[in-house]
């Protein structure tokens, strides 16, 4: 088989899953007309697959923001950080990161992608060892590749798991990177960070955490898992993203480790590539000073996570352990996800599928994302449609 | 670590092999785990898991890579447990 030939086989085995028509991968989204709402072919449909935690993709101090900076500094840096990518606001954005995280230094790379592939990359190499959850992200999993280091998974969330694959490290855990991340993207679960960095100290590891997912919901400033947990001084390096609480794209790097500049001269992701737009950095940075002063935002994130994930809960729908931003509804096979996502559709909700080998466990998943800018209303009807197919796809 | 050490690896694994996939194929230790047996990337995982545990070792996923038959994974827990 060539190059070429592969690349058919895999088309072929899409094509035999996914019927023709309106595709759930990549679907065409026409306009967009608030944080809750959208035209997908004639449809006008509420949206439950968002990452947009907080609803601030229309936030006017963040339009405005962006407005200002490409009037000021124009479209593109069109230079990397490394040469002439380094502008007054992208200095000022990790400054403010920094700060908000209380930590010496802080990165910001040009997507949060990026931030994981280049942090890691930066942080361990050949020779060294990164331990990470069996559900990490793919930015976590090809940091790790592009790094050459030994990569070592645990099982999801299995602190027993864990401690088993760093006993027989032995010596190697001195150079070893454990990753966890603050809320997990398949089924929006958080990890058990006090055991986690119980065993990174009793190892002598590294821990770096993804707060990607947790930044803007979690803890009462919105930093995510180490500040619901306390943790945040135990936790050597947080890296994050700028495309879901804050709206826009671009991602971060924060720590205590005077080492972390070093990643500007030995990390690729961070060099070889433009910096973000002066209008994202700018609609960034007053999307955090709305993130930290947010809880009124969180507060009602929460309750609309609550609501949904009880009304899933009480359809009999199986969902992740905890409640949350993420809600995802797990079927046994592919068949049954893309019939619930289709049927989801009709009703006018649009929301995340997600299947096998991206779903863990050979399952299939039917994802929502909730949102702070979602009325009880629209979550209340999702819930009742989710209910009412819940047979259909179930029985 | 001696032969009959890497032969007992050998033969675990075909056996496991035997019971994972339900193959008419015997599992033999050339016979290649995806294009003959269809092993798909979650099914090897698991299987990697397992194996760690019964030999207490950890394979780094990323020594995956070149490994396309039961022998080279035969190799790898070998390679690795003889230096663990």
């Amino acid at each position: 088989m060539n190059l070429l030939e592969k690349l058919d086989s895999a088309a072929a085995a899409r094509k035999a899953l996914l019927p023709d028509g309106i595709g759930a991968f990549g679907i065409p989204i026409e306009e967009v007309y608030s944080a809750t709402e959208a035209r997908i072919g004639n449809r006008r449909v509420l949206l439950l697959g968002t990452n947009n935690y907080l609803g601030l993709t229309f936030a006017p101090e963040c339009i405005q923001a962006a407005h200002e900076a490409i009037d000021k500094e124009g479209t593109g840096t069109t230079g990397s950080r490394m040469a002439n990518g380094s502008y007054y606001g992208h200095r000022a954005l990790e400054k403010e990161f920094a700060e908000f995280y209380r930590c010496s230094s802080g990165i910001v790379f040009t997507t949060g992608y990026q931030a994981n592939l280049g942090t890691i990359s930066g942080l361990v190499g050949p020779g060294d060892t990164v331990l990470i959850d069996g559900d990490s992200h793919a930015s976590i999993y090809d940091g790790c590749v592009l790094s050459g280091a030994d990569i070592i998974r645990f099982k999801h969330n299995d602190m027993v798991d864990m401690e088993k694959r760093l006993r027989r490290l032995d010596d190697r855990t001195e150079t070893t990177l454990v990753i966890a991340e603050g809320i997990y993207s398949m089924l929006g679960d958080q990890a058990p960070l006090a055991e986690i960095v119980r065993l990174k100290k009793a190892y002598n590891c590294i821990l770096l955490l993804d707060e990607a997912h947790s930044l803007g919901v979690l803890g009462e400033t919105g930093q995510g898992l180490v500040e619901q947990t306390d943790l945040l001084e135990e936790v050597d390096f947080i890296t994050g993203t700028f495309s879901k609480s804050l709206c826009s794209i671009g991602g971060f790097c924060v720590s205590n480790h005077p080492q972390l500049e070093q990643l500007r001269y030995v990390s690729h992701p961070y060099i070889f590539t433009a910096s973000p737009s002066p209008a994202t950095i700018a609609s960034t940075r007053a999307a955090l000073q709305l993130l930290r002063t947010g809880s009124h935002l969180r507060k009602q994130l929460w309750s609309n996570c609550t609501q949904l994930y009880a009304q899933l809960n009480e359809a009999g729908y199986q969902l992740g352990p905890d409640p949350g931003p993420v809600i995802a509804a797990v079927v046994d096979t592919p068949q049954q996800a893309l019939l619930l996502w289709q049927k989801l559709l009709e009703h006018n909700i649009y929301v995340n599928l997600i299947l096998p080998p991206a779903a863990p466990e050979g399952k299939s998943l039917v994802r929502c994302s909730v949102n702070a800018a979602h009325t009880a209303e629209q979550i209340k009807y999702v819930g009742e449609t989710f209910s009412k197919l819940y047979s259909l796809v179930n029985g | 670590m001696t032969d009959s050490d890497y032969d007992e690896i050998l033969r675990l694994l075909c056996d496991r092999l035997s019971t994972l996939t339900n193959s008419e194929l015997p599992i033999t230790p050339d016979i290649n785990l995806i294009t003959q047996l269809s092993i798909d990337s979650i099914k090897l995982l698991n299987l990697i898991m397992e194996i760690e545990d019964t030999f207490d070792i950890s394979i780094p996923i990323n020594g995956l890579t070149d490994v396309q038959t039961v022998r080279q994974l035969a190799d790898l827990v070998y390679k690795i447990k003889s230096t663990s």
